[in-house]
């Protein structure tokens, strides 16, 4: 088991930095779906004063 | 914002990910034989080399979109170059981050600026720059033709990164895998892994650029009210 410490460093690596990853977009998401919502609001008053 | 039969699809997809994943896991873990000169810590391999194969392809897939881009202009083409070179990136990342955890235990030694590595590391830049070069210019539009251009040049180095261990002598193995050097346990574990990561990659990708059309979307739909308003 000798250099089991590097082994675990990288896969803990691969895994950490695969998640960051899939965790940003899903907060790009959650965002986008905000700023959409705040957009169809603006059309929608723009719409009545219309 | 997806309809129930794409959402259905999605999680096939991810599923199927998931379960090619913890295939390549076991096989990594439990399946394979530990290798008798480097040890345990040889096992990296099994995800070191889809990572930088992988990432290859995602240079490629980039290269191919940023044509279509610059020939169509169709905002679907640089969606699906920025996502894949943004894939890309990260995977180059982590073949940038297990190459040197691996090397020091076997070469005693973190990095070398032999032709392989300092080649990976220019791949790794020039990518960097097609991603950063978006957010320095204040037209998005501009800074996709940039990047495109980026992207289809920068691939020139991607053929020379893969050439490079059998042009110069460098302290990086050669090509091993096709030279008949891995026994069959090693190569399926090996083949499993490429298919894992292949996978992700595309999910990944898809993803990312099904995210990126909507924020170009969003971005001319803003436009598109402020002159209203203006």
């Amino acid at each position: 088991m000798e250099n089991l410490g590097y082994l675990l460093a990288a896969y803990t690596g691969i895994w950490a930095v695969v998640f960051g990853y899939i965790l940003a977009m899903q907060r790009r998401q959650r965002r986008l779906e905000r700023q959409l919502a705040r957009l169809q609001e603006q059309l929608d008053r723009a719409g009545k004063t219309a | 914002m997806r309809n129930g039969k794409s959402a259905v699809r999605d999680s096939f997809l991810w599923g199927l990910g998931l379960l090619l994943m913890l295939a390549a896991l076991y096989m990594v873990f439990a399946y394979v034989p530990t290798e008798k000169n480097t040890g345990i810590v040889q096992r990296i391999f099994y995800f070191h080399v889809p990572l930088a194969w992988v990432s290859f392809l995602a240079f490629f897939i980039t290269f191919i979109f940023s044509i279509l881009y610059l020939g169509k202009r169709a905002v679907k083409w640089d969606a699906l170059a920025h996502a894949s070179a943004e894939v890309g990136v990260i995977f180059t990342t982590l073949v940038l981050i297990t190459g040197p955890i691996w090397a020091k235990p076997v070469w005693g030694i973190w990095w070398t600026w032999d032709a392989r590595l300092t080649t990976s590391l220019v791949l790794w830049l020039i990518y960097l720059a097609y991603l950063l070069v978006r957010g320095l210019t204040a037209e998005p539009e501009r800074g996709a033709r940039f990047s495109a251009v980026i992207g289809i040049v920068g691939f020139i180095d991607v053929p020379i990164v893969f050439l490079t261990v059998n042009l110069w002598r460098t302290q990086h193995p050669t090509t091993i895998v096709f030279e008949g050097g891995l026994t069959a346990p090693m190569l399926a574990t090996l083949l499993v892994c490429v298919t894992a990561f292949t996978v992700l990659y595309a999910l990944l990708t898809w993803q990312s650029a099904r995210l990126k059309t909507l924020e170009a979307e969003f971005r001319r739909l803003t436009m598109m009210q402020t002159e209203k308003e203006e």
